[in-house]
C-alpha cells in the first residue's frame, strides 16, 4: 500500500515476501498450487514437532539441574557438619549459580510453551486456508476466463503463501530460542560436572577457572546468608561449639 | 488495509489508520535507535493495541496478502535492534 513507509513493518514484510518468493512459483500456481501447499504444510508440522522435542529436552535438563541443587545443598550440610566451612561455601556458591540459571531456563521454557501453543493454532488456521484455496480455485476456474483465473488464483495463492511464510518465521524464531537455551543449559551442566563435591575436596585451596568464575558470578551475600542459616540449623552438631541453639542436635 | 501481526493473524483496518500506524512505527524505530527500551515497548504496544481495537480479524477463508506486517507481539528491543536498525539490514 502506498504511503506506508514505517521501517519495522517494511522490514518484516520484506522478510515474509522473501520466503514467499521461494515457496511460490506462479507458473505452477494454477494446477499444482494446492498440492505444493499440502507438501509445505508437512514441513510446518515437522518444524513444530522439532520445537516440541527441544522444549522437552530442555525441561529434562532443568530437572537434572534441580537434582544437582539438592545434591549441592546436602553436600554443603555435610561439609559444615565436619567443620569445613570453605567446602560448604564452594558448594553453596555453585548452588546459587545453578539456581539462577534454572530460574531463567524455567521462564524461557514457559515462554516457549506458549509459543508452541500459538504455532499449533496457526498450523490449524493454515490448514483451513489451504482447504479454502482448493475450493476457491475450482470456483474461480469455473467462473472466469483462463487469463483472469490465473490472476485471481495467483492472488489467493499469495495469501496462503504469506500465512505459510509467517508461520515459517515463527517456527524459526522458536527454534533459535531453544538453541540459545540449550547452549546455556549445557554450559551450566558442564560447570556442574566439573564441580562435584569430590572435585572440591581434591582442589583444596587451589583455584581453578570454574572457581574464579563462580566467585564472580555468585552473589556473595546470598551465600553468606545461607551459610549462616545452615549453621544455625545444624547447630551444636558442628565441631565448633557455639552458644545458644545447643539443644537441637 | 490488511494488517498482519506476525505469528498471530490478519486484521482489516480502516485506511484512516494508515498514517497513525506509520507514525508509531517510525517513532518505535527511533526509540530502538536511541536505545530507549521503555519507549520502544510503549510505542510498539500502542501499534498492537491500535490493530486490535480498530481491526476486524480476517476470516480464515479469506486469502489475501497483507499490506502491513507487524513484528511478533513479544519482540524485545534487542531483537528489534538487530532487525530494524542499520542501513545494511534492510532487504530490497
Amino acid at each position: 500500500m502506498a504511503g506506508l513507509g514505517g521501517r519495522m513493518s517494511t522490514v518484516i514484510k520484506a522478510k515474509v515476501s522473501k520466503l514467499l518468493d521461494k515457496a511460490e512459483d506462479p507458473a505452477e500456481t494454477l494446477e499444482y498450487g494446492y498440492q505444493k501447499q499440502v507438501e509445505l504444510l508437512q514441513n510446518v508440522k515437522k518444524g513444530i514437532a522439532d520445537v516440541t522435542t527441544s522444549k522437552k529436552r530442555l525441561q529434562m535438563q532443568a530437572a537434572k539441574l534441580e537434582q544437582q541443587v539438592v545434591k549441592l545443598d546436602t553436600q554443603a550440610r555435610q561439609a559444615l557438619a565436619q567443620g569445613r566451612d570453605d567446602l560448604a561455601r564452594t558448594a553453596l556458591e555453585r548452588k546459587t549459580v545453578i539456581q539462577g540459571e534454572m530460574q531463567s531456563l524455567d521462564q524461557q521454557a514457559a515462554e516457549l510453551a506458549s509459543q508452541q501453543e500459538q504455532l499449533t493454532i496457526n498450523e490449524q488456521k493454515l490448514r483451513g486456508k489451504i482447504e479454502a484455496f482448493r475450493t476457491k480455485k475450482e470456483v474461480i476456474k469455473a467462473q472466469y476466463s483462463a487469463a483472469e483465473a490465473q490472476v485471481k488464483i495467483s492472488e489467493a495463492a499469495s495469501g496462503v503463501g504469506e500465512e505459510m511464510a509467517d508461520l515459517g518465521l515463527a517456527i524459526q524464531r522458536a527454534e533459535e530460542k531453544t538453541e540459545n537455551m540449550r547452549a546455556r543449559a549445557s554450559a551450566v551442566e558442564e560447570l556442574e560436572a566439573a564441580g562435584t563435591f569430590d572435585d572440591i575436596t581434591s582442589l583444596g585451596s587451589g583455584q581453578d577457572d570454574i572457581d574464579r568464575e563462580l566467585a564472580e558470578l555468585s552473589a556473595g551475600s546470598q551465600v553468606d546468608d545461607e551459610l549462616a542459616k545452615m549453621k544455625a540449623e545444624i547447630g551444636a552438631g558442628g565441631s565448633a561449639p557455639e552458644l545458644g541453639e545447643g539443644e537441637k542436635a | 488495509m490488511v494488517v498482519r501481526i506476525s505469528g498471530e493473524g490478519q486484521f482489516t483496518l480502516p485506511d484512516a489508520d494508515t498514517e497513525r500506524l506509520n507514525e508509531l512505527d517510525n517513532h518505535a524505530v527511533a526509540a530502538v535507535e536511541a536505545g530507549d527500551e521503555a519507549g520502544f515497548l510503549d510505542l510498539f504496544a500502542q501499534m498492537i493495541a491500535l490493530v486490535e481495537s480498530d481491526g476486524e480479524p480476517l476470516a480464515d477463508d479469506e486469502l489475501v496478502e497483507s499490506h502491513v506486517i507487524l513484528p511478533p507481539r513479544d519482540t524485545r528491543i534487542a531483537e528489534a535492534r538487530a532487525e530494524f536498525t542499520g542501513e545494511g539490514l534492510i532487504p530490497d
